[in-house]
């Protein structure tokens, strides 16, 4: 079984974001980026799948700028078998929209055909939480998101969901589109001579235009703008002053 | 200009709270009909039909519709969606699950977790975990979208909106559900509540928790928790307050044992009154609370929870 795993290249979550003053969005000049922290776990995933003999090929896929590169070559470090840049744009400013993700993935599930895709629940950046559903849309396959628990058995496989009740666990028929929550495992850390051996595992670079799919935004963004700032209050020195304070506040 | 808003359906009963919510805010965008969908829905629908602000109620229901699994429930959707400008539903995990394989059939973007609306075109919404607002303007012929309901009231009730029951379409079979692991709870539900109490790592064991539920108790709170109470298994994952989890913004929120990383106030900062207790004075949820207090919470949440 061939298990596909879209990686995004996204600002590291320990970086504290700045928004531009002129309001054209975040800044992402010279600030640290990394996977988005949910791919991680969906690397990871997909490698414990082939560990255990599931899985027998393990795909990296990565839609963004040439620096991309990187981000595959960690997932490539970590176990993942074979890498696939998707080069839709030379500036990181550009976000690729899910609904153009999900095409190009799309023309990339027709060329592969995985019989899982394993994606992360959603991207730190945009907070969208779209493209795995949005996949499964195209592909016309099953989809269970976010994922805390998984297991492949043959020509299916059951999940656990982390949903606003609690759990739930489905059945999908394979194949089918994952995407993972932050609980399914812990990522491993690549080891040095792992990552000297990434460097020599195949990556190819693909366009959009080499699969067939327009990324025209059907989002513009008219401006970004700082949150509502919320001031520090005060320091109380008991829990009677608080009590006192929450009540004068009337919030007790 | 016509809105599908996709009500709420847990269990055959509607949610009220995440409905009635998401309801004033379709309302701004034009004339509303409510979409019950689910094995058992006729129940939610009447509920629904009592909610000011829609001009139908619309009911679907087929054994199918079971759990919303999300292919059944996008191709109905998807299958409805002529005629309508706005097809909206509230940010639930159910919502989050099938909204976007709505619009992907029907080839247009999502808008996820819309905080505001601007025009029928225009809308906000966090990005970066709410460190930066958004105004993004769709194109599309027909928007999809999530809402963010906390930033919206709760529509009225007393209406009573006509019913229309809605065929289904053929279920593709490609899911099946096998179980579901609900904790039940008297406690309000963390989303809808007045007061919430979240414990963080600083608890330390899951039965550390019992002072967290004592003071929620007391306050008539929910109880929530940090991602990584939940990860260290104090605490269960549907407690989870943050940006990869519940948003809250309650009238009183009481961070125990939470130093206030980023992904956690990306859930609760719109809170109207919050309250930290933290023995290091450094932490960072110290910067954006109302009344913070430096101290072991082993002592101080007991003490407050006796005093009040
Ligand atoms: C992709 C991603 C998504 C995430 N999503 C979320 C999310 O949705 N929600 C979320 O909460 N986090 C989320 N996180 C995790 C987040 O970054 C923090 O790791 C987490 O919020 C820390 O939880 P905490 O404050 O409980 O633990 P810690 O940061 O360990 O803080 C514990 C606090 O308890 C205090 N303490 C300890 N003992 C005592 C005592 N006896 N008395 C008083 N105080 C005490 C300490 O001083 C400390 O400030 C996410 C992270 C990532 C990477
Ligand atoms: N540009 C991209 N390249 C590769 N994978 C992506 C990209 N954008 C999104 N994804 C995948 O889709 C998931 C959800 O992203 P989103 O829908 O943007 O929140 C991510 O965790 C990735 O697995």
């Amino acid at each position: 079984m061939k298990v596909l795993v879209p990686v995004k290249r996204v600002i590291d979550y320990n970086v504290k974001v700045r928004v531009k003053a002129d309001g054209s969005g975040v800044d992402l000049a010279n600030v640290k980026m990394s996977m988005n922290p949910f791919d991680e776990i969906a690397v990871e995933e997909a490698i414990r799948l082939k560990e255990k003999g599931t899985a027998t090929e393990v795909v990296a896929v990565s839609i963004g700028t040439p620096k991309n590169q990187e981000t595959l070559r960690t997932a490539l470090a970590m176990g993942a078998d074979r890498a696939i840049l998707v080069q839709a744009t030379e500036d990181v400013n550009e976000d690729v929209e899910p609904l153009a993700v999900a095409k190009l993935l799309k023309a990339i599930v027709d060329e592969e055909q995985p019989q899982l895709v394993l994606a992360g629940k959603q991207a730190i950046d945009n907070d969208m939480n779209a493209t795995g559903q949005m996949l499964a849309a195209l592909t016309g396959w099953a989809q269970a998101t976010f994922a805390s628990e998984l297991s492949v058995d043959g020509e299916t496989a059951t999940v656990t969901r982390e949903v606003d009740g609690g759990l739930q666990t489905i059945k999908v028929k394979l194949p089918a589109i994952v995407t993972v929550d932050l609980r399914l495992n812990e990522p491993r850390y690549a080891s040095l001579p792992n990552i000297m051996k990434a460097k020599k595992k195949p990556l190819d670079t693909k366009t959009p235009a080499d699969l067939g799919v327009d990324t025209t935004p059907r989002l513009s963004v008219v401006k970004t703008s700082e949150p509502e700032l919320r001031k520090a209050g005060e320091m109380v020195a008991s829990v009677d002053e608080l009590v006192e304070k929450l009540k004068e506040a009337g919030a007790v | 200009m016509s809105v599908l808003l996709i009500a709420e359906v847990t269990d055959g009963q509607l949610a009220v709270d995440a409905t009635a919510k998401a309801l004033t805010a379709a309302a701004q965008l034009g004339d509303v009909h409510i979409l019950c969908a689910g094995a058992q829905a006729s129940a939610a629908a009447e509920t629904a039909a009592t909610l000011q602000g829609a001009s139908k109620v619309l009911v679907a229901e087929d054994a199918t519709l079971g759990h919303r699994l999300a292919e059944p429930t996008a191709a109905l959707i998807a299958g409805m969606a002529e005629g309508y400008t706005h097809i909206v539903a509230p940010s639930t995990t159910d919502a989050k699950n099938v909204m976007p394989r709505v619009a992907a059939l029907l080839d247009v973007m999502v808008l996820s977790d819309v905080s505001g609306i601007v025009d029928g075109d225009t809308f906000l919404r966090p990005i970066y975990a709410g460190n930066a607002i958004q105004t993004v303007k769709s194109s599309d012929p027909v928007k999809v979208m999530t809402i963010r309901t906390a930033g919206f009231d709760l529509a009225g009730d007393g209406a009573s909106t006509p019913i229309e029951t809605v065929s289904v379409s053929d279920d593709p079979g490609l899911s099946e559900w096998l179980e579901d692991k609900v904790a039940a709870s008297d406690r309000p539900e963390l989303t809808s509540a007045g007061r919430v109490v979240s414990g963080g790592r600083g608890i330390g064991s899951e039965d550390g928790f019992e002072i967290v539920e004592k003071l929620a108790d007391k306050l008539g709170a929910a109880v929530g928790a940090s991602r990584a109470a939940v990860d260290s298994g104090y605490a269960p994952n549907d407690w989870q307050v943050g940006q990869t989890g519940k948003v809250v913004a309650p009238e009183l929120y009481v961070a125990v044992g939470i130093s206030g990383a980023i992904q956690h106030l990306a859930g609760m900062k719109d809170s109207k009154v919050i309250v930290a207790i933290n023995k290091d004075e450094e932490a960072p949820i110290f910067q954006i609370a109302d009344y913070g207090l430096v101290a072991d919470l082993f002592t101080a949440v007991p003490e407050l929870t006796e005093k009040l």
